[in-house]
């Protein structure tokens, strides 16, 4: 991999190898900034009878040399670099999630301490954490090895103790693993990667027990060397090289693309989190992600440069459908439907779309439920995250008399809504919903954004790439993060509190590209147009015990952006509540999707 | 033809094989390096071990530093079992010196198996349990065509095959018995009789849970139909499944649903190759897997004779072309039957206000409609 000066790099090249479509995207500079000027896809052919990724590659970026007069691929099959004026890049970077992505096994001494920092750096670096071992999970120790043995992850980080602490806890962890003899997924032939990122002191013991043979073991620092502190960039590096070496190596054709890219290759969802902290970064914002796929969600947060990422296995809207129906309730799935449906066939209708997962709803009505069913998989995947992403557990609370009344044991977390500036959505149901005032919808109902906050989806998922590119070039990733992978859909604003139907919730006032002035009552919204580039200076009155982000009852003053939906002035408070009563929900919903205009009437073909 | 050319023409709608005659080929494998029991050209039973392996046992640890109330590395010492020693249920595994040789402590070991190792940092032992035999049956009759060894053999067949699109249950065999006369008639509890034991049940359309728990009572092999409530897999499974992973539960019979969840008919073609083969020997598996490498239900049946009738396939394997019987997989249409007549190529604006490559359906009763490709299931032949 020859080291490249970014400012040399005008013609950049990347794809996402997926699970089914690999696509590509071409980066250009044009006109004295970086812009995303064409895009191909084709099926990825990493399984049978294929069984080489990089043809993938090659008819993704066949597609995009056509359409962009750029021959990208020489007669031998290979990817052109450098860039002359008429053909080839000047660098290829990719990622990739095909196989199943990283699938790991992580395991730490206790479990919410130094297993869930083990777990966090696991979902950091993009892997899917298949369970996490704890010697307080509750499992009998058989129980533990039992399921050690039946999991077959890609490797396994241990964790446990901090530097200078006991180490007959994390040695006992690992004489669990050791007899277990997990065997990796991919290759009956390579040994299996365990990461050590434990205590410093019990390193050596560590490596007695598994000198037996059949492990790969690595150690890195501890990733929680003291309680106060998590250190997880090398356990992090160190699942990526990995990845890179074993994982990567066993898929058929990566080889060959791992000596074509100018970065190293990276996991799909490590490198959207990369993007999101880039952006975060760089921009000073907070910002939350999410990836509603057919079988998971991920949801990345930063706040205050603090990064998370989830992975909700079993929430997703085709393979694990039934599975949201199942932990949501199908009633909290129906509060969202303004129409009667028959429970049994709804039941039926969802399991018919686990088994045949690529249908598509044909009409309003399948639309509707399958949004309503988004909206409780969101709700539930973004609870999940706020439950995970919290301040250090075990950490020694400093009080004060002031906190008396409001004790907190530590693991609070840290997803703060009033503080969020930025939600981007991404993922089938939200980047293909036929509109986007309906994408707008779903992410207000299941995320309840407060104060002010920025909406925008991924156009066409480009995240993954410009996560890589960001690793080689962050200016470039960041001016077609904001020019061309996000499409604003506009501005919610909401308050925090609980308003009196009908009352008075805030009073609002805009100057800008957008003149108006008004007030939202309790229950109500609103959707004001303003276009993609308007921006106006808002001002707003909240009613007493409501809260825009300078306390109740206190005015606050923002800027917000249009987009292709709007603003949207939101009084139905937070926590957001529906009424119980069927017939009353109804009929309240349908009242919010008529304000926002949300299913507007289109022609129905149906039979001909 | 670049290489997208040669993908885009294998542009994929999937369908469930359901077919009079195929050659078919079972893969049996051990999970762990083992002993392959056949050779090639040999010809098998359903029934026949084809191949087999040991496990290595369970693993149970024993703190025995918490035990004898002793550090770790003291443990060592107290061992009355070295590592590799055997050791029975209930043995003495440990003792302390006691004071002045009384009062010792002994722990006896709560596992039967072999002292594997004893660590000085934890004082934890581990006993590992006899090995787990394993064995791997041929599953449908056959001839060894291929072995490899330590690991398995292929067995090839002529065979009739049916893909169902969902079950529960692992692999079974049995003969074929008819509970339904027709493709569309309800597989209730009454059409269940006691000579059915051991036999590969088939339905019609719907299966009650009723029909499907007496088919267990009376030790049925499978019980195969064209629908199935969502509310009464439920009941039989006595949990809310999830994710479409099956295959490894326990119900002692395994059930295949050949169309979709409801009210449904199974296919009149499924019906009647199952009828044809009436009384006959078929090998079946209701193990689903709907992600990657998706997996569905099989039922096999090995031919004794090859079917006079071996006309040439009419179309390719996976395409879409006018005149293709097809299946429509999605309200307002699911479940319904109907033929290719016609390929539009402008994606439509369907009711939901969604853009999407369609088709053109004919019904038998001749009615059309629009659908989407995304849709829609070619039944393959």
């Amino acid at each position: 991999m020859t080291q490249i000066d970014p400012e040399q790099i005008k013609v950049i090249l990347a794809t996402d190898c997926g699970s089914t479509t690999t696509k590509a995207i071409l980066i250009e500079y044009v006109d004295g900034e970086y812009r995303q000027t064409q895009r191909g896809e084709a099926p990825t052919t990493v399984e049978r009878p294929f069984a080489d990724v990089t043809m993938g590659v090659v008819n993704s970026v066949t597609e995009i040399g056509e359409l962009a007069g750029r021959r990208l691929v020489n007669d031998d099959g290979r990817i052109i670099s450098p860039a002359t004026d008429t053909e080839g890049c000047d660098i290829y970077i990719s990622t990739s999630s095909a196989g199943g992505g990283l699938q790991m096994m992580v395991a730490g001494v206790i479990a919410e301490m130094t297993a869930a920092s083990a777990k966090r750096a696991a979902l950091g670096a993009g892997s899917i954490v298949m369970d996490v071992i704890a010697a307080n999970d509750g499992r009998r120790p058989h129980d533990q090895i039992q399921r050690i043995r039946d999991l077959r992850p890609d490797m396994i980080l241990i964790s446990g103790g901090t530097d200078g602490g006991t180490t007959d806890k994390v040695v006992q962890i690992a004489e669990l693993v050791a007899p277990a003899k997990p065997q990796p997924r991919f290759g009956s032939d390579y040994e299996m990667p365990i990461i050590y990122a434990g205590n410093k002191e019990a390193r050596e013991a560590i490596s007695n027990v598994f000198d037996e043979g059949g492990f790969d073991l690595q150690i890195v620092d501890n990733l929680r060397p003291v309680l106060e502190r998590e250190n997880l960039s090398p356990a992090r590096d160190k699942i990526h090289d990995i990845f890179l070496e074993h994982v990567m190596a066993q898929a058929p054709g990566y080889d060959k693309l791992m000596s074509w890219t100018g970065a190293p290759i990276m996991p799909t969802p490590g490198a959207v989190g990369d993007i999101l902290q880039t952006v975060a970064r760089l921009q000073g914002i907070n910002v939350v992600g999410v990836d509603i796929g057919g079988a998971t969600t991920d949801v990345f947060s930063v706040f205050n440069e603090t990064f998370n990422r989830t992975v909700s296995a079993n929430l997703g809207m085709s393979y694990s459908i039934s599975n949201v129906c199942a932990e949501a309730t199908m009633a909290n799935v129906l509060r969202w439907v303004p129409f009667d449906m028959d429970e049994r066939e709804l039941r039926n209708h969802v399991k018919n779309k686990m088994i045949r997962p690529t249908t598509i709803p044909q009409t309003k009505e399948a639309l509707m439920f399958e949004q309503a069913v988004a909206r409780e998989a969101l709700r539930l995947a973004y609870k999940q995250h706020k439950e995970f992403a919290t301040t250090l557990k075990g950490v020694q609370q400093q009080r004060t008399v002031g906190d008396t009344f409001s004790q907190q044991t530590g693991g609070m977390t840290i997803v703060d809504n009033m503080n969020l500036d930025l939600l981007v959505a991404s993922g089938g149901v939200l980047s293909h919903a036929p509109r986007m005032h309906q994408t707008a919808m779903l992410l207000i109902d299941s995320f309840e954004p407060e104060g002010v906050t920025a909406l925008a989806k991924d156009s066409i998922f480009m995240m993954p790439h410009l996560g890589v590119l960001a690793s080689v070039h962050p200016k470039a990733a960041e001016q077609v993060f904001d020019r061309d992978c996000l499409v604003y859909l506009g501005t919610c604003v909401c308050g925090k509190g609980t308003p009196k139907p009908g009352k008075t919730c805030f009073k609002y006032q805009l100057s800008g590209d957008c003149n108006e002035s008004g007030e939202i009552a309790g229950g109500d919204l609103k959707l004001i147009e303003m276009g993609m580039d308007d921006r106006a200076t808002i001002s707003i009155t909240p009613a007493r015990g409501i809260d825009l982000g300078a306390g109740p009852g206190k005015k606050v003053e923002r800027e917000v952006r249009g987009g292709t939906v709007g603003l949207i002035l939101d009084g139905r408070g937070r926590p957001l509540a529906l009424p119980e009563e069927r017939a009353a929900c109804q009929k309240t919903v349908q009242g919010w999707l008529d304000a926002l205009d949300v299913y507007a009437e289109e022609k129905e073909p149906a039979a001909v | 033809m670049n290489g997208a050319d040669t993908l885009m023409a294998k542009a994929y709608t999937p369908g469930l094989l359901v077919t009079q005659h195929k050659k078919h080929r079972s893969v049996r494998r051990l999970p762990i390096a083992g002993e392959v029991k056949v050779v090639i050209g040999d010809l098998v039973t359903a029934n026949d071990v084809v191949a087999e392996t040991a496990l290595p046992g369970d693993v149970n640890p024993i703190n025995l530093s918490n035990q004898l109330s002793l550090p770790p590395k003291d443990v060592i010492g107290c061992m009355l079992k070295k590592e590799g020693d055997p050791i029975a249920k209930d043995e003495p595994i440990a003792q302390t010196k006691g004071i002045f040789g009384m009062m010792k402590n002994t722990i006896k070991s709560r596992f039967e198996g072999t002292v594997e190792t004893v660590s000085p940092v934890t004082g934890q032992v581990i006993i590992r349990g006899a090995p787990l035999p394993v064995q791997v049956r041929a599953y449908m009759g056959g001839t060894v065509v291929s072995v490899r060894e330590h690991e398995g053999c292929e067995i090839e067949a002529d065979v009739a095959y049916v893909q169902g699109i969902f079950g529960v249950g692992g692999e079974t065999h049995g003969k074929i018995v008819l509970a339904c006369d027709s493709h569309d008639q309800e597989l209730t509890p009454d059409r269940i009789t006691d000579d059915m034991k051991n036999r590969v049940i088939i339905g019609g359309a719907r299966m009650t849970v009723a029909a499907i728990k007496r088919a267990q009572s009376i030790g049925a092999a499978a019980i195969i139909s064209g629908g199935l409530d969502d509310q009464d897999l439920k009941e039989l499974l006595g949990y809310d499944l999830g994710v479409a992973i099956t295959g490894r539960e326990n119900l002692g019979i395994t059930v295949i649903v050949t169309e979709g969840f409801g009210e449904i008919a199974m296919a009149d073609r499924t019906f009647k190759i199952l009828q044809d083969h009436a009384g006959d020997e078929t090998s079946v598996n209701g193990a689903t897997q709907i992600r990657a490498g998706v997996m569905r239900p099989e039922i096999i049946i090995p031919l004794a004779s090859l079917p006079a009738d071996q006309a040439e396939h009419k179309f390719k394997e996976g395409q879409l072309e006018v005149g293709r019987t097809l299946r429509v997989i999605r309200d307002p249409w699911f479940g319904m039957i109907g033929e290719v007549s016609g390929l539009p190529t402008e994606p439509h604006v369907l009711g939901s206000g969604s853009k999407a490559r369609v088709l053109e359906v004919k019904f038998p009763s001749g009615e059309t409609a629009i659908v989407p490709r995304a849709n829609v299931e070619l039944i393959e032949e």
